[in-house]
């Protein structure tokens, strides 16, 4: 071997390491973070966090890491470098699910056992307002053009839109039987939103705030009640959409514009939640069951590798 | 912090304004409750009626964006008190939907009185195969596990485990009999062998009973697996576990209990409702209030859903296949058609620990898995028109 092929060689290993990037994965039951290297395939590290940590999500700079600690009561928030608390958010009781808006200095919490979103100014670490919502409100996202804070209420079964300059409930959508997650398209124009009981997703028109479009999720030889959506996320493109079915044990891939569903994706037991790669030539996905995270290479829309994490991986973050 | 949004119900009157008003009768006797065995079991008296209360503010929590208004009303009617003339006064042709916490043969008097042909029925107090069987009733639908769901949980659990010899202990009562005959229909459907049952015919004198009885009784000819206890209302079933002849399990009606709820339960959201009951109630969670909390969430999804508040959309809504009521079992839930019993997960529950949750996975069935439970479509002694449809 000469020196030319040694530096190629060595080039290459390098272009990984500086492609590489870090997966975060809470753990509800071992009050952990599980830090991954999904290129290299391996869990790097677990760290104690707090009592039942769920919801997880990275600043738009990906420096601060923000982590319900649920039993806590609190949202932590780390240094997504050092994993050193640079500060404890307000949340009220029992936090689970949040969204930061797309500046970075707002974040809005569901309190599920008090039936209120409440919003956190990160800057002043203090609550500046609650909203009354319905019961039990679970999924939670901001429109990336910053209009629409929304929030899908589990037991009422609605999608209550609130306008985010005002705080205020502008409208509410009567949606399919305990409703789950909720996101936008990058331009902001559609909701889309998973139904666990129906097994559906639908598609809400941010204008008219209606069901535009309903994808009933049918999967071979798993039963109808087995099919329960939870995570969704889109890409950038708005190309696709992936539906994690929790105990189908699937993801679904979903034509953007068509609303087909493409292909589903044999996972982990109970696929939960769903996070791209930055570059989103990958998808993460946390199987609550099986104690193991799935890496989903999207170019050829095959499930590359599970990795074991901990138990109960629940919420996932990626920092480049 | 600032509170806004809707204002507290201050009266009825007022937050009904401009709606479609849903009213729900709650109808209970009052039972002769006996102490419970053990001083640990406080006896509760509201079994049901706060779970239905906790059920008409989810459902007016939504009514509050769909305009609709949901009002409970409680009819508690006295142990030595006439069921029949207290519906016949007060619930007849003001209420569409009754909410019942009644003995079994009253379930039916009531369904079977006149006026109750313009009525749904929701049961959420019985067990009785027999009311989802040849006494079925088309006004009536079933919240509650029936018995024959609990023991067929109970074996799917058995047979995993491989404990397939079953000695059967059985209480003196009417239900303890009913809860042996579906315990023995179960060890049949899933290949199980009783080698033995038995009636505790000893003392219920809980010194006597601890002491030497539980030895005695339990000393039988053939080895067994597990031991079942049918003792409904708990006069002796506690004592068994520890103090049986051989070390053997104790499942059934006490032990690894088969049950619609239990405070143990908080996955699928479970731990949501039990805290938001505990918070109201001062207590947990028994299964007569998540059947009445059940039956009230179903008028209000069916009258969210089909934006009335009449009967038959109503009732037509709850029978459809777009039913899905949410149940914190992980399961949409959802009503059989052929004896209106409400198909859910049965959990098997120890004292302090969620043990399983049926159906048990393995248990397969072309429809839904939840119907290997009870009796499934092709078995069902229910004709509706033979009874007061």
């Amino acid at each position: 071997m000469n020196k030319q092929v040694i530096s190629v060689l060595l080039l290459g290993l390098m272009s990984v390491s500086v492609k590489a990037e870090t997966v975060f994965v809470t753990l509800e039951k071992d009050n952990a973070l599980a830090l991954i290297d999904p290129v290299e395939g391996k869990l790097i590290k677990t760290v104690e966090i707090g009592q039942r940590p769920r919801g997880i999500t990275i600043s738009p700079d990906y420096k601060v890491l923000y982590i319900a600690v649920s039993d806590d009561n609190t949202i932590k928030m780390l240094d997504a470098e050092t994993l050193k608390i640079i500060g404890t958010l307000p949340s009220s009781d029992d936090p689970e699910t949040f969204a930061l808006n797309p500046k970075g200095d707002r974040l809005y919490v569901s309190n599920e056992d008090d039936s209120m979103v409440t919003v956190i100014d990160i800057a002043k670490k203090k609550a500046i307002k609650q909203i009354k919502v319905g019961v039990e409100p679970e999924g939670i996202a901001v429109s990336p053009d910053n209009r629409w804070i929304v929030s899908a209420t589990e037991t009422t079964n609605m999608l209550h839109w609130i306008d985010a300059k005002t705080h205020e409930i502008v409208e509410n959508t009567l949606v399919d039987a305990r409703p789950r997650a909720v996101t936008f398209t990058a331009d902001s124009a559609n909701a889309w939103m998973t139904s666990e009981m129906s097994g559906s997703l639908m598609i809400l028109d941010a204008k008219t705030k209606q069901i535009s479009k309903r994808v009933q999720f049918e999967v071979p030889g798993v039963p109808k009640d087995k099919i329960q959506p939870v995570g969704v996320v889109i890409d950038k493109d708005n190309k696709r959409g992936y539906v994690a079915l929790g105990p189908a044990n699937r993801v679904a891939v979903i034509n953007a514009k068509t609303y087909e569903v493409e292909k589903y994706l044999l996972v982990g037991q109970r696929v939960w939640n769903l996070a791209f790669s930055p570059d989103q030539k990958r998808l993460y996905t946390t199987n609550g069951v099986s104690n193991d995270i799935s890496i989903i290479d999207l170019d050829s829309q095959t499930v590359t590798k599970s990795l074991g994490v901990g138990n109960y991986p629940w919420g996932v973050a990626v920092k480049p | 912090m600032f509170f806004i949004g809707f204002p507290l119900f201050a009266s009825v009157s007022v937050f009904a304004k401009g709606k479609q008003v849903i009213n729900i009768a709650y109808l209970m006797q009052t039972q002769k409750v006996r102490p419970p065995l053990s001083s640990l079991d406080p006896i509760i008296e509201n079994k049901g009626v706060l779970g239905a209360e906790l059920a008409i503010e989810d459902n007016n929590t939504t009514g509050e964006y769909t305009r609709q208004a949901f009002i409970l009303k409680t009819f508690m009617v006295p142990a030595d008190g006439n069921v029949a003339d207290t519906f016949n006064k007060d619930i007849a042709k003001k209420y569409s939907y009754v909410v019942t916490n009644l003995a079994s043969g009253l379930t039916n008097s009531v369904a079977d009185l006149p006026a109750a042909k313009d009525m749904v029925i929701f049961d959420a107090g019985t067990v009785d195969d027999s009311l989802r069987g040849k006494q079925c009733r088309a006004n009536v639908l079933h919240l509650l596990p029936s018995r024959a769901m609990r023991a067929d949980a109970l074996a799917q659990y058995l047979m995993k485990k491989k404990w397939t010899k079953w000695f059967l202990a059985i209480g003196t009562t009417q239900e303890d009999m009913l809860y042996a005959e579906a315990v023995k229909r179960a060890a049949k459907k899933f290949n199980m062998t009783i080698v033995q049952e038995k009636s505790w015919e000893h003392t219920f004198d809980a010194r006597r009973t601890a002491q030497s009885d539980v030895a005695v009784f339990t000393q039988i000819d053939d080895d067994y697996d597990v031991l079942v206890v049918a003792d409904e209302q708990g006069q002796f079933g506690e004592y068994l576990d520890y103090r049986t002849w051989l070390p053997r399990p104790v499942v059934g009606t006490q032990g690894l209990l088969a049950t619609a709820w239990h405070r143990t339960h908080e996955q699928w959201g479970a731990t949501q409702i039990q805290n938001r009951f505990k918070e109201r109630a001062g207590r947990w969670m028994e299964e007569q209030d998540y059947g009445a909390y059940l039956a009230v969430r179903a008028i209000g999804e069916a009258a969210t859903r089909s934006q009335s508040n009449e009967l038959k959309p109503i009732k037509d809504y709850i029978l459809s296949d777009q039913f899905a009521l949410q149940g914190y079992k992980g399961t949409p839930l959802s009503f059989r058609t052929w004896d209106h019993q409400l198909r859910q997960p049965v959990l098997l529950a120890a004292p302090r620990s969620m043990v399983a949750v049926a159906p048990i996975e393995g248990f397969l069935h072309p429809k839904t898995e939840l119907d290997t439970l009870g009796f499934d479509q092709p078995e069902t002694q229910c004709q509706w028109s033979k009874s007061s449809e």
